[in-house]
This record gives C-alpha cells, structure tokens and sequence, in this order.
C-alpha cells in the first residue's frame, strides 16, 4: 500500500460543513438528512409534502456551485466507464432503497446518533466497496 | 411562511453541497482512491467522516439527546423528530448496504455527490444520476410488486 493525493485539511473542513447541516436539518426541521431517502422519496406513491425534499436537492446543487466558482474546483470530473457508472448507479439506487440509507443517512447521520443499524450498514457498505474496488480495478488508467 | 420553510430547508442543503465540494467527496477518483486500500490509497474520505461524525455527534449530544431541546417540543419548526424506528440489524440491511457498497465501488458516486455535482452538466454525472434514480424506481415498481 502506497498512500497518494492525502487532502486531510480540506476533508476534514468539508466534513465539518456537512456534520453542521445534518444537525441543523434535525434541530429545525426534525429531519434525518439522508440524502437517498429524501431524494427517493420525492418519486414514491406515499410522499409527504415534496417542496422540501426538492430544496435539499436545489440547495445541494447551489452550495457545491457556489464553491466551485469560489475555489475554483475542476470544471470536468474524471470518470469510470459507462458500463460501471450504469451498473454502479442502478445498485447504489436499489440498494440504498433495500437498506434504508447511504453514506449520508447512515454514514453520516446514524454513527452520530450511535444507531447501531447505521454502524453495521456502513461498516458492510465499506467493505463491499473495497472488494469490488480490489476485484474491478480502479476503473482510471492512471 | 411556505417561502421561509423552503428558503430555510435549502440553505442547510447548501452547507451540505459546500462540503461535499470543498472535501472533493464530488470527485469520484477521491472516492475510488480511498476504497483501493490494497493498491495506492488515498485516506482523505475518513477525515471527512470523522469531521462531519465529530460535528453532528457533539451538537446532537449536547442540544438533542441530552435534552437541552427536549424531546416533548421536539425540533424549532416541526412538530417532531423524524428518527428511523427499527433498532436491530435485518436481512435487508445487510443485503441492501452490501448492493450499495458494490455499486459504489463501481461508479465513485453515492447519492449525495452524484446530484451535487450535477451542476457540471457532464454527460457522465447526468448519466450516473438517472442510474441512481432507476435504481430507486425499480425499487419501488419491486415494492409494488410484492403488496399484489
């Protein structure tokens, strides 16, 4: 193992950012932010009140756009294949679904809370991730 | 007050996108990087983590679980905290993050980031988020499915 592109400063500043907005959409709106379910929910037949769930994902949007022309992150983003974005992004939809939360509701949210269903959920989605990382590759050339 | 709830709910949002950007969390080669322990690795989505846990840990400790805002007023502007029910690990807990960690592996992109970046209007990110989004469909048309 070699370690490469370490950018602890600005993780750790950007998770400070994300930790503060999970609290606050709990204290004011009394709201998990957990973005799969949020988001899933505003195509599900039992939907409470959509214009919330479509703020998040707006607000989402703007804040990752308003650094972007501050800082100046890269304009395009390297990506895998297609065939994996596809494969990937159907799996992460359905599986996030099946196991009520991603890295933002249990990641994020539930290990805060020391839910111990959130504490399992994300320590199992890790390592799958790392052994189909290991299995496929990286999926970049370089 | 419609107007101030929205305006409200987005700019928490904001703060949400504006650290997944500053992080880099957006980018899926720091995502990958950090899950190819066994290669070259790239620590940085821990720091993240462990940010956002410390932030939203402490303050929830303090002014939720501890009760400085009790439980019976519940949250500023709800009538109460929307906390997941179930306690206990299931089968489809295990069956579901174990999906979402194999299509996370393959694409670099969980949920949040891959609506985030949207802002991009790249053809992949466009193409990796209407994935995520079928993803959820199927889901529900399975639900549909197993209640007839």
């Amino acid at each position: 193992m070699e370690i490469i592109n370490f950018t602890p400063l600005s993780a750790f500043i950007g998770g400070i950012l994300i930790g503060l907005a999970a609290f606050l959409l709990l204290l004011l709106n009394g709201r998990i932010f957990g973005i799969s379910g949020i988001v899933s929910q505003i195509f599900s037949k039992d939907r409470d009140n959509r214009s919330w769930r479509i703020s998040i994902v707006l607000g989402l949007l703007a804040g990752a756009f308003l650094i972007h022309l501050f800082i100046g992150t890269p304009e395009k983003m390297e990506t895998v294949s297609n065939m994996r974005l596809i494969i990937g992004g159907i799996l992460v939809g359905i599986g996030t679904r099946l196991g009520s939360g991603c890295t933002s509701g249990h990641g994020v949210c539930g290990i805060s809370r020391l839910s111990m269903r959130s504490i399992m959920a994300t320590l199992n989605f890790m390592v799958w991730a790392i052994i189909t990382v290991s299995i496929f590759g990286s999926g970049f050339s370089n | 007050m419609r107007f101030i709830s929205v305006l409200r709910t987005f700019s928490i949002a904001l703060l949400f996108g504006a650290g997944l950007e500053i992080s880099q969390m957006n980018r899926p080669r720091k995502v990958i990087g950090f899950l190819d322990v066994f290669n070259q690795w790239d620590p940085s989505l821990i720091f993240v983590m462990i940010g956002a846990i410390l932030t939203n840990g402490l303050l929830y400790m303090i002014f939720i679980k501890k009760g400085r805002i009790d439980k019976e007023r519940g949250p500023l502007f709800a009538s109460e905290f929307m906390l997941p029910q179930k306690k206990k690990g299931d089968f489809p807990l295990f069956i579901g993050s174990a999906l979402f960690g194999i299509g996370w592996g393959l694409s670099g992109f969980c949920p949040g980031p891959a609506l985030s970046g949207l802002f991009r209007l790249q053809s992949e990110l466009i193409l990796v988020a209407i994935s995520i989004i079928a993803g959820f469909l199927l889901y529900e048309v399975s639900q549909l499915v197993k209640k007839n």
